[in-house]
């Protein structure tokens, strides 16, 4: 059971520290005391899960859901810790997450860029709106024929598929953050003088902030279903190929510990984004910064 | 007329906020310069007045008959449908550092501290980066928020934000301030406050201000002359008696100022309008009685 609690503190280990916010303040006893209850809680259910997992798969239990041939926890962290020491995984984490930010930052400068310019000028919103329109449905991974048939490498055409998944989310909330921005702030930079480029650096892109890190964290998230995606269909190496692959042999245990792998990255990348947006976003009243 | 620091204004004839696009541009023509939402403005007619440079100039009203149309004319935010407004003899078609729009509440940028807020219009201008901060600090001392700069505008109190826009607009060194009801939002006491310490920094640095409220008792302390604007365009004028006297506020004069203002916004509420707009504003001159 030492690998099974070990895989419990990993998995708890990692949000406390990733999570937590920094430097708070109001650390009062009574505080610290119920926010360690709530780690405590959250805990628990993580351990209550890992031991059902435990006693549904050793028992190969068939209650019309099938266990029977389902891979253990403890197999699962077997498999992992040794996966863990090979360099072929860590090669694929690395490629996936090439892919990912790649895809992620493309996608967040050019959804960024034209949600303001859809939503700052007429011209540019009957010009494009339509095709947006048009485009934003397709869900990504449908684009993967496209994709093939644009682009000279496999590589490339993974991270335009991550792109188009990220782009329109952020385009959609940075259009929305726009409209959403109250025109005082700008008819009060104008009457000082300021043109339209200070307007927008002064007012739009930082008055945006707050809404487009709502798309950034969505973009996020969808962009990691579809690099996975992607991988399993077209790739090569990555960490979603390699799931792919180990359920291709029938190695099960593997396809668990790719599972997690692909569930742990998109934890640390999405927590990444919502730290940097409420660093960017403190100016933001009280009830809007803490109601997480 | 020689130029002087304060700036000369008038209006000819002056009808706003009909459509939204100046005449003879396309829907294209405003690329990047933002949604005016002046579709919905109430709509100002029959227009004509001169404020001169130096003066007071406060425009009373009840709510919705086009007030802050007329200031946002004023400030080049909203060009006329027709007649002419001009500043100095020269015809306002867009925005100017000379002639700064004062807001009731929230103007501030929230990301920004109150010096960075103070330091905005001396960015605009070109001041260079290292001047900026000492010039922000000597306004914002001068509106009596000295040791206050690096709060954010969250953080400072309502009448305190109303003293940094007002640090803002003077940085930027208006040769004309338009006021759009900047102390609406306070409570009494701090309304008082403020509306001293606009006489202060005007003695100091004398400007033209177009001073806009629905507050009698404000109009009649702050202004040289007051005007009455109603669905006809400004029905009456009135030169205020005991100018910025604060121990006038129940002299003769005063008094019968005051009446006659009184009556004529309760005739001039704007057709259409409804009855609780008109008891909206005359609440707050109650109000202000005490």
């Amino acid at each position: 059971m030492t690998l099974q609690s070990a895989l419990t503190a990993k998995l708890d280990g990692t949000p406390v520290r990733s999570l937590k916010p920094a430097g708070n303040p109001r650390a009062s006893g009574r505080y610290t005391r119920s926010k360690a209850l709530r780690w405590l809680v959250r805990a628990v259910s993580l351990a209550i899960f890992l031991l059902a997992w435990q006693l549904l798969t050793a028992e190969h239990v068939h209650l019309w859901l099938r266990f029977t041939n389902f891979p253990t926890p403890i197999q699962v962290a077997k498999d992992f810790g040794k996966q863990l020491q090979t360099a072929l995984y860590w090669e694929d984490v690395a490629q996936s997450m090439v892919r990912i930010l790649t895809g992620f930052v493309l996608a967040a400068v050019a959804g960024v860029g034209f949600g303001v310019l859809v939503s700052r000028s007429k011209l540019a919103e009957d010009l494009l709106q339509p095709l947006f329109e048009v485009a934003r449905p397709i869900p990504a991974i449908a684009l993967v024929p496209v994709a093939i048939l644009l682009f000279p490498t496999n590589e490339q055409g993974i991270v335009f598929i991550t792109f188009a998944a990220a782009f329109f989310p952020i385009l959609v909330s940075t259009r929305h953050a726009v409209r959403a921005l109250p025109t005082v702030w700008e008819d009060a930079v104008r009457t000082m003088g300021g043109g339209r480029i200070r307007v927008l650096r002064s007012v739009v892109l930082p008055g945006v902030l707050p809404g487009v890190f709502g798309g950034l964290s969505v973009g996020m998230g969808v962009a990691w279903i579809c690099v996975i995606s992607a991988e399993m269909l077209s790739g090569n190496f990555g960490v979603g190929y390699r799931t792919w692959q180990a359920y291709t042999i029938v190695d099960y245990p593997s396809v668990l510990v790719g599972m997690i792998t692909i569930g742990l990255l998109g934890w640390v990348t999405s927590s990444a984004v919502e730290l940097a947006g409420r660093r960017a976003t403190r100016w933001l009243p009280g009830e809007a910064r803490t109601s997480r | 007329m020689t130029k002087t620091a304060a700036m000369h204004l008038s209006a000819q004839d002056v009808t706003l906020g009909y459509g939204t696009f100046l005449a003879g541009t396309t829907p294209y023509g405003t690329f990047l310069a933002g949604n005016t939402p002046c579709g919905r403005a109430p709509v100002v007619r029959g227009l004509n007045f001169e404020v001169e440079g130096g003066e007071i100039f406060v425009i009373v009203g009840s709510s919705g008959c086009g007030k802050t149309t007329l200031l946002r004319g004023l400030a080049g935010l909203l060009p006329p449908a027709s007649g002419r407004l001009l500043a100095d003899g020269t015809a306002i078609c867009a925005t100017s550092p000379d002639r700064a729009l004062v807001f009731q509440d929230d103007a501030l940028l929230p990301w920004r501290s109150a010096r960075r807020n103070v330091e905005l219009p001396l960015a605009i201008r070109g001041v260079p980066r290292r001047e900026r901060a000492g010039r922000a600090a000597h306004w914002l001392a001068q509106v009596g928020l000295a040791g206050q700069e690096d709060r954010l505008p969250r953080e400072l109190s309502g009448g305190m934000r109303q003293r940094v826009q007002l640090a803002r607009t003077l940085a930027g060194g208006p040769r004309a301030i338009l006021m759009d009801e900047p102390f609406g939002a306070l409570d009494a006491q701090t309304r008082a406050t403020m509306q001293r310490l606009l006489i202060t920094v005007w003695t100091a640095s004398p400007t033209t201000v177009v001073f806009v409220t629905h507050d009698v008792d404000e109009a009649l302390f702050l202004g040289d002359r007051v005007g009455v604007l109603g669905a006809g365009g400004l029905t009456a004028m009135i030169t205020v008696p005991h100018k910025r006297d604060p121990g006038a506020r129940s002299a003769p004069g005063v008094t019968a100022a005051r009446k006659n203002i009184l009556a004529l916004l309760g005739e001039g509420a704007p057709q259409g309008a409804h009855n609780h707009q008109t008891a909206h504003a005359k609440a707050p001159v109650i109000a202000g009685m005490g």
